[in-house]
């Protein structure tokens, strides 16, 4: 087995995890940025709109740009990058399993920070299986960056920004969307989104949800049922629609296998996609040297993902002597400030209020337990 | 052979050109460019079941497409269990439909 060791190991090149390895890079330290993929960028580069916030949050700027940016930045660091390596389990000392191809590396860190990302929920119902039924972001993997498509005809299930955004995106790579199908009384993502597919004649259907998915051997066709005030399908309201393609946009959840392993504690939040490991306003976990940031903390967006990376290299590289106190707090108060603008309005307010009970969760525990963590 | 490839995009522009190899899918040979993962491949070729469950005989797709589901996994080049949305294409791949864990020749074998 190879022994390596780093500073920082930053596990996830994604939004956070880049964001991450720039700041404490940049600061001085030694960072390891370790992916599984053959290419760093995480899933910005599937992500062809423009995003949401201020100038500061890169607003209007789309997704595949802002990666694009940011590999350009982590390029001008000092920091080492290790591609097609999955980092499998965090041990004792800080200790982090790799495998790159048949290779196996011990990497001990000093500090690490976990970026692991989130993966798409799944919702079973008969013939959910069949080839054709996917996520929705599986679906813009393939349009967007492998410039494939799925099918002709496609029926959406969920209608949060990623079935509204991907939605539109399907049609923009020149798929037909049949409908999209919401079992809420009301549309879950953005109205501006959701006028854009309207606006191209793609009938929202709210109160609805899918009964099932028939077809030999693959998709072939979608069985649609409106609901009554109890979410149960109401009799006689099925109808068939034909489409060769049916994607779920039914949430995302936290990848938290690696906090699990590290001995983190976590805490139950719906509204962030289930289980979160607790952190404090530093991005620290439970256990002192281990930081987390993205969407393992919590199922937000790129943005927001940014900025908890940010957070978490300086943190990381503060604690380790790279930056004076009295900066690094002010440093780390900017960061805190752009990402609580990002959490404001109809939408943000509910994680805002999710994110402040995770931090609490960590605050109680930590005084339960006698003990305090050192930012 | 059917060809699901985009090659115009309002946003994104033309595909950029690439270079085109074959691989082979159950012994037929289907178009593929460099750079793009197997399961690319085979969708724009309209492949959809890449392997079967062992106990229902059920035909599974794409899901994730990210590495995490492993729906996708195809015996590749005599290697099963390898995730076809996240390994890249080759010149001259053998790709087989995995049924539990061995092709489907195997499979029928024992």
């Amino acid at each position: 087995m190879k022994k390596m060791v780093t500073e920082i190991a930053i596990i996830g090149a994604g939004p956070a995890g880049l964001c991450a390895a720039i700041e404490a890079s940049r600061l001085g330290a030694h960072v390891t940025l370790i992916d599984e993929n053959a290419f760093p960028g995480g899933q910005l580069f599937k992500q062809i709109h423009k995003f949401f916030g201020s100038r500061e949050h890169m607003a209007g700027t789309r997704g595949y740009e802002i990666g694009q940016m940011l590999l350009k930045e982590l390029e001008s660091t000092d920091a080492d990058v290790m591609l097609g390596s999955v980092a499998y389990g965090i041990f004792d000392n800080n200790e982090i399993g790799i495998m790159r191809g048949t290779e196996h590396i011990a990497l001990k860190a000093d500090k690490i920070i976990i970026a692991a990302g989130g993966k798409e929920n799944y919702m079973p119902f008969p013939g959910s299986t069949l080839p054709g039924v996917m996520g929705a972001g599986a679906a813009q993997t393939m349009i967007n960056v492998n410039r494939v498509l799925p099918g002709k005809n496609v029926l959406m299930l969920g209608s949060g920004n990623v079935g509204l955004i991907v939605s539109y995106q399907l049609m923009q790579a020149g798929a037909n969307v049949k409908a999209l199908v919401e079992a809420a009384p009301n549309i879950g993502g953005y109205g501006v989104h959701a006028g854009k597919i309207r606006r191209a004649g793609v009938p929202i259907l709210v109160g609805h949800t899918i009964t099932e998915v028939y077809g030999d051997g693959h998709v072939e066709g979608a069985v649609i049922a409106a609901l009554d005030e109890k979410w149960n399908p109401i009799p006689g309201s099925e109808r068939a629609v034909a489409v060769d393609t049916v994607c779920l946009a039914v949430g995302l959840n936290p990848m938290t296998e690696l906090a699990w392993m590290a001995g983190c504690e976590f805490t139950f939040i719906p509204a962030l996609g289930g289980h979160v490991p607790m952190h404090n306003e530093n991005m620290e976990t439970t256990k002192q040297g281990i930081y987390v940031a993205g969407d393992i903390t919590g199922v937000e967006e790129a943005s927001s993902a940014m900025e908890e990376g940010k957070l978490a290299g300086i943190a990381a590289a503060a604690a380790l002597g790279h930056l004076d106190a009295i900066t690094a707090e002010g440093r780390k108060q900017e960061v805190r400030d752009r990402v609580n603008a990002l959490r404001t309005g109809l939408f943000g307010e509910r994680r805002r209020m999710a994110k402040e009970t995770q931090v609490r969760a960590m605050q109680e525990y930590m005084e339960t337990r006698g003990e305090r963590i050192d930012g | 052979m059917e060809d699901n490839r985009i090659l115009h995009h309002p946003i994104l522009g033309d595909v950029p050109e690439r270079k085109q190899i074959t691989i082979y899918f159950e012994g037929e040979p289907v178009k593929a460019y460099e750079g793009e993962p197997i399961a690319a491949a085979l969708m724009a070729a309209g492949i959809k079941a890449f392997r079967k469950t062992v106990n229902l005989d059920e035909p599974r797709g794409i899901f994730c497409a990210i590495g995490r589901c492993t729906d996708c996994m195809m015996v590749v080049n005599g290697i099963p269990n390898v995730r076809t949305c996240v390994t890249f294409v080759e010149d001259g791949m053998q790709l087989q439909r995995q049924y539990g864990f061995s092709a489907a020749k195997e499979a029928e074998d024992r």
